[in-house]
């Protein structure tokens, strides 16, 4: 029910935000439409922490920040390769390990390496990941580390119990 | 102050434009696929980013820069996706790849 409500009140500022009329008939309108998401979801029952991952809290606010300035640094040095004339690539393939505890923990990691310029992730599987790298430099920001502890970080205790009670009462039958 | 915005506003649209061109260069530099779509990635990154900051200079800050950040948030969901869900493919069907590295922690266990 809590799950819920959070649902409908993030989707009644998306629609204010992208809507831009605030006359009584269109509110009503809105209101229903957003109800009638909710209720989908409900009979769905997705309405689980991978639909919706309160428990990540706040902290992705501040994981953003420092993902976007590896976004920036590591476009930088691609570009740097593509313009440099002897095309300076080492590609390779490394089988990484992924600490976070659950899947959406394992999503937000893959997704964060892939929006990385210079490395891409092929593969998730039992906690590893298969990344494409493009230079020694990109697959050395990989192998430090730093992302992988920065996202497991995010990462609430108790997130994986939690994950698995809310994907057996979603997906149980 | 007017002034100052849209030499902002341009400012962040040409170094953004430069970005998706130097995206398209390396596309065509690069020699396989899997190297191509690191290249595709400059565009979908710094190269989007910066032409749709531009535009929400130059709107000011109103709903309508608030609906280019929703783009900017789908962006960033979308196209790792895409990304992955091409190169997964490509993987998977066995496309020409240099060799699997393994690089993970004693702790993980599982040989590769």
């Amino acid at each position: 029910m809590k799950r819920a409500l959070i649902l409908f009140s993030h989707l009644a500022v998306v629609w204010l935000l992208l809507s831009g009329h605030y006359d009584a008939t269109l509110l009503t309108y809105g209101a229903l439409s957003c109800a009638g998401v909710v209720a989908l979801v409900w009979h769905l029952g997705i309405l689980d922490m991978e639909a919706l991952p309160t428990h990540l809290g706040l902290r992705p606010f501040l994981y953003l920040p420092w993902l976007f300035k590896e976004i920036v640094l590591s476009n930088l040095s691609v570009a740097r390769v593509i313009l440099s004339p002897s095309l300076p690539i080492e590609p390779r393939i490394l089988r990484v390990s992924a600490s976070q505890r659950t899947q959406v923990g394992q999503v937000m990691y893959a997704n964060s390496i892939t929006l990385t310029p210079g490395t891409i992730t092929l593969d998730v599987r039992d906690g590893q990941l298969l990344v494409h790298a493009l230079t020694k430099d990109s697959a050395e920001g990989l192998l430090s580390g730093e992302m992988d502890r920065r996202v497991a970080h995010l990462e609430a205790r108790g997130a994986q119990r939690e994950e698995r009670a809310g994907l057996l009462g979603g997906h149980g039958a | 102050m007017e002034a100052l915005r849209e030499v902002l506003t341009w400012l962040l649209l040409v170094s953004g434009v430069g970005f998706c061109l130097i995206g398209g260069i390396g596309m065509l530099r690069m020699p396989d696929f899997y190297t191509r779509s690191h290249a595709a990635s400059l565009t979908d990154t710094l190269g989007a980013t910066l032409v749709v900051a531009g535009l929400a200079v130059h709107s000011g800050l109103n709903l309508i820069s608030v609906k280019l950040v929703f783009v900017l948030v789908f962006l960033y969901l979308t196209s790792p996706t895409a990304a992955h869900a091409l190169v997964k493919a490509a993987y998977s069907k066995g496309l020409h790849a240099p060799d699997v590295e393994d690089a993970t922690k004693p702790r993980a266990g599982g040989a590769g």
